[in-house]
């Protein structure tokens, strides 16, 4: 893919192309993108004057960034520990059976990511799962059906 | 407008508080809990029906940070009176600004009822979930607007600062702190002032304040709530702090998780700038500190401060060695003091109230009041705040209400996955940090998720070895090769095939890992196996020996069938079953195929008939 | 000794080592102070040309401070007046082993653990083997950062998927393919040449108690159960 560097510029520049601000810049080129490409992970190395592979090394430690693609609709399910003894386990395989995809995953037509998520901090309302910025709180598998209401 | 003196800033709060006290006020909760629930639809509710009926000036409607109370969700106070009104629809809203507002009535269909007296309760401080509180932190949460700093001027803020500013020296507020026994929220309970001292008397001209609000505890939301409904209690605590150890430059690392507390938390630092209590020469007393924002890559790991350091330095979030201490070498190797967002809000309560007023409070080792989130099979779940040293069994019980479904308490965990779990017969054990230590557990930042008879304490143990082993960032030996191994161990007993030896292997892999590992997480990651071995060793053995899990959640170990006895052949469950491995004629009792079913438990849950059985 | 770049200087600091009075350099580690005084312990991510990293926890030492006694790392340990250090308590020499322990299941196929496995006198391994070629010790990424000044390789991802790579796995043209990451490697080196090279898991190297002699008469190996005797991980029970 092209990446328009200008637009990658003025990123970078809101934080004055300052070493500490890697996370916050990479978080700011996902937000665009709604993926890291690698073609933004090497220009922002250059421009941090850092090497590729601490930026590499940045964007595979950290659990919000992705390096592939996302679905338009993120799902995230929350593993958190109010959420695990709650059931969340059964929600995230009903999730998985009807997504046809495991967590970490995108639908082949490009339509749902589902990834998990250690606590969303909606502890009170658990399970919860997080469709895009929604939180849908006291999930049970069986409610995961009207969550896809279009699958 | 920007305030150069002490003096401008009490003129601002005089001006501030001299507005009409008895004007109505609408406070919608706008939590996490409340959010979930919709809250904002009947927030703009009340918004369109005052100014429809021309009250708009008159009515003050405000979206305030987390009241606690999340299972009654969505909840708005309405003052003058303090009436505590739960579960609001849209639909109500029309005839709360009717007869509450307009007429002064209390509409009893939206108070909380008692549970003993069935009685309705029209104030929310005496309802039983919060009358044995003692909301110092999140108090203010119900009264103020994040967005105003008005409000908080209006209950206080910044007097803490103006006092510190105005009268005291950086060492006599480090006293002050010491005196007054202040621990370290975020998890290990370390002295608050000892740590600004030691910072202060490192010797440099740069040096760091960081507030650490990446709340990575799976169950914890405490430091969440207090970001979003008090960011300015939070920036006070951390001027306080500046100014105390000779700091001019401060970071909030947040969750990127939490982006209404990212945005609150940079709001306030906007307003505060504005009104010149963060900058340069704050309220003319020629003390500088500004703070900036960093929001966090999703990593629990980075709740361990030399990881968050890592992390702010623009690398991936690995602890270091410790043996050189971050009040010496922290940020950029410059000295650095890092506390959570409950300590730096406990900071102006010190200064304004007294190191003496405070240290009065909670027991001997642990002072002051601490926030626990209380989640779980619990029917109050929510936020709540009590003085150190209280029971338990008063938390659980009296605030939480008990255990739903009439169901058996099993154990509580705390601490988030460094702590662990305590069993029953510890329930009237007073939390505070050293006793929740000698239980095997800890304090942590404040979680406290109760499980019932339904929790596997196997699966528990499992769960939170494979968070950490999940979470770990993977650089020593010990936390990445050792939590791969105990995950593995612990896997294969929820699995039915675990081996007596694996006991004996758990424990020398749990003494390694406390004894050899870089960081806390690696330290204590064993904590929650340790505990659940040793109050509920009898789980473990029925997984093991018998080949059962007694609490029914171990899906190798169970199996579902029907009970033709209660079935009435509805045919919900051959609907909703995913895998075809219900069959029945209508009208007839169904059967379970135990070949094809993937036991989701979709059919037990929907069956009204108790037909479903688990074994 | 080498590893110890600096002389001994006036300020020397006295602490207690296994018992016995001894002097240092304040600016040493415990682990130069340690081999200055001919003591051997196990190292592993530790190479005298290279910062140390403190990741394999092999060297760990017992410290004893008033009445708390803990152990700590010795590479990265400072020397200090009045320490008392312990380099062969029992609870070092428990860690040590399970730390090895450890090891040899993610890489058992290699010479250099067997052998310090060995020493240290590991007889079991209670983990099914990994048959992994990476012990993460960071050696290769160090020596490519600081001797070599080219940062072509570097860790990425984190816990049990952390791994050492080059950026976004593809071939670097930082990389000049001067082979120091495979000089420094402890693992990758040549395997034990004994019977049965390929599969077995052997340490008679270093070995003089032969326990498997019914099986192959030069193989020498008292891991418990004896993998010299497999001929594949499949074959471990």
């Amino acid at each position: 893919m092209t990446i328009d560097e200008s637009k990658l510029d003025s990123i970078i520049n809101e934080y004055k192309a300052e070493l500490g601000s890697l996370i916050p810049i990479l978080q700011d080129i996902q937000a665009e993108y709604n993926y890291l490409p690698q073609e933004a992970m090497e220009y922002v190395a250059k421009k941090l004057v850092i090497p590729e592979v601490q930026v590499f090394g940045v964007a595979t430690f950290f659990k919000s960034f992705s390096l592939k693609p996302r679905g338009k609709q993120q799902i995230h399910v929350c593993m958190g520990t109010a959420c695990h003894v709650r059931g969340s386990k059964n929600v995230l395989g009903e999730l998985e059976r009807k997504l046809g995809i495991k967590a970490g995953d995108t639908t082949p037509d490009g339509e749902y990511t589902l990834e998990t998520v250690n606590c969303v901090g909606a502890c009170a309302i658990g399970p919860v799962v997080v469709e895009n910025e929604e939180y849908h709180g006291q999930m049970t598998p069986i409610k995961v059906e009207g969550l896809l209401n279009n699958r | 407008m920007k305030l150069t003196s002490i003096n401008e800033l009490e003129e601002l709060r005089r001006v501030i508080s001299s507005k009409d006290p008895d004007k109505p006020c609408i406070a919608v909760c706008g939590g996490p809990g409340c959010l979930a629930k919709q809250c904002l639809n009947v927030r703009d509710a009340f918004i369109n029906e005052v100014s429809a009926r021309g009250l708009s000036g008159k009515v003050d409607i405000k979206t305030t940070g987390c009241h606690g109370y999340c299972e009654l969700g969505p909840i708005a106070l309405i003052y003058p009176q303090g009436i505590f009104y739960q579960r609001l629809a849209v639909d109500d809203v029309a005839e709360v600004i009717e007869e509450t507002i307009v007429n002064e009535n209390i509409l009893n269909r939206l108070l909380y009822t008692d549970e003993k007296t069935r009685k309705p309760i029209k104030n929310g401080n005496d309802i039983p979930f919060y009358n044995k509180q003692m909301q110092l932190i999140l108090g203010n949460n119900s009264r103020i607007d994040p967005h105003s700093p008005e409000d908080y001027l209006a209950v206080g803020g910044y007097t803490a600062l103006a006092k510190v500013l105005g009268s005291m020296k950086p060492e006599n507020v480090i006293g002050e702190v010491k005196k007054s026994g202040l621990r370290g929220r975020g998890g290990g309970g370390f002295p608050t002032g000892r740590k600004w001292e030691s910072t202060r008397n490192t010797q440099d001209d740069i040096k760091y304040v960081i507030c650490n609000a990446d709340e990575g505890d799976p169950g914890a939301f405490m430091d969440r709530s207090i970001l979003e409904g008090n960011p300015h209690s939070v920036l006070e605590g951390m001027i306080i702090c500046a100014y105390a150890i000779g700091s001019n430059e401060g970071y909030v690392y947040v969750r990127n998780e939490y982006p209404l507390a990212v945005s609150n938390i940079k709001t306030a630092i906007k307003q505060a700038r504005e009104l010149g209590l963060l900058g340069e020469d704050i309220l003319g007393s020629g003390f500088t500190f500004d703070v900036k924002v960093n929001r966090g890559g999703g990593a629990f790991i980075c709740g361990e401060s030399t990881a968050l350091m890592a992390s702010l330095e623009g690398k991936p979030g690995e602890p270091r060695a410790k043996y050189i201490h971050t009040s010496d070498k922290g940020l950029w190797d410059k000295p650095s003091n890092l506390n959570n967002v409950e300590t730096f809000a406990n900071i102006p309560l010190i200064i304004n109230k007294g190191a003496e007023w405070y240290a009065g409070i909670g027991t001997e080792s642990s002072k002051g009041t601490k926030v626990f989130s209380l989640v779980g099979k619990i029917n109050n779940t929510g936020l709540v705040e009590v003085p150190m040293g209280m029971r338990l069994r008063e938390i659980i019980y009296d605030i939480g209400g008990g255990i739903p479904g009439g169901k058996a308490f099993k154990a509580v965990q705390t601490g988030g996955p460094s702590g662990g779990c305590i069993p029953e017969s510890l329930i009237d054990l007073p939390v505070d940090y050293d006793r929740l230590m000698e239980a095997g557990s800890m304090m942590g930042s404040g979680g406290m998720i109760v499980m019932d008879e339904d929790t596997c304490m196997v699966d528990v143990a499992n769960y939170f070895t494979h968070f950490l082993q999940e979470e770990s960032c993977g650089k020593c030996v010990p936390c990445r090769e050792g939590l791969f191994q105990m995950g593995g161990i612990l896997t294969r007993i929820t699995e039915g095939r675990g081996r007596m030896e694996d006991l004996a292997l758990i424990k020398d892999l749990a003494g390694m890992l406390g004894d050899a590992s870089l960081c806390g997480l690696g330290k204590t990651a064993a904590n929650p196996v340790l505990s659940t071995l040793k109050y509920f060793e009898d789980e473990y053995l029925a997984h093991i020996s018998d080949g059962k899990c007694p609490a029914g959640v171990c899906k190798n170990l169970i199996t579902y069938g029907i009970n033709p006895g209660n079935c009435t052949g509805c045919g919900l469950c051959l609907k909703k079953c995913p895998a075809g491995a219900i069959t029945g004629e209508r009208k007839q009792p169904h059967t379970l195929n135990t070949g094809n079913c993937i036991k989701c438990g979709i059919c037990y849950d929907v069956c009204r008939f108790s037909a479903v059985v688990k074994e | 000794m080498p590893g110890n770049t600096q002389k001994p200087n006036g300020n020397m600091v006295t602490f207690l080592l296994n018992g016995a009075e001894v002097q240092a350099d304040p600016n040493w580690s415990l682990l130069e102070a340690i081999q200055f005084y001919g003591i051997d312990i196990p190292t592993l991510c530790h190479n005298e040309g290279l910062t140390p990293y403190g990741v394999c926890r092999l060297c760990v030492v017992e410290i004893e401070n008033g009445t708390r006694a803990k152990l700590v790392i010795s590479c990265m340990h400072p020397v200090t007046g009045g320490l008392k250090v312990r380099t062969h308590s029992n609870r070092v020499i428990k860690t040590r082993k399970m730390i090895m322990e450890l090891l040899i299941a993610r890489c058992p196929g290699s010479k250099k653990l067997q052998d310090m496995a060995s020493r240290l006198e590991l007889k079991e391994v209670r983990f099914e083997p990994l048959n992994d070629d990476c012990i993460l010790c960071g050696l290769c990424v160090r020596m490519c950062d600081e001797q070599m000044a080219a940062r072509a390789i570097g860790f990425a991802g984190r816990g049990a998927d952390r791994y050492i790579t080059t950026p976004f796995d593809i071939n670097s043209e930082e990389c000049r393919k001067c082979g120091a990451c495979m000089y420094i490697c402890p693992v990758c080196e040549l395997r034990c040449q004994g019977p049965q090279a390929e599969t077995t898991l052997c340490s008679g190297c270093i070995n003089t108690e032969p326990v498997c002699a019914q099986n192959f008469d030069d193989a020498m190996c008292f891991m418990v159960p004896c993998l010299s005797c497999v001929k594949g991980p499949d074959d471990v029970k």
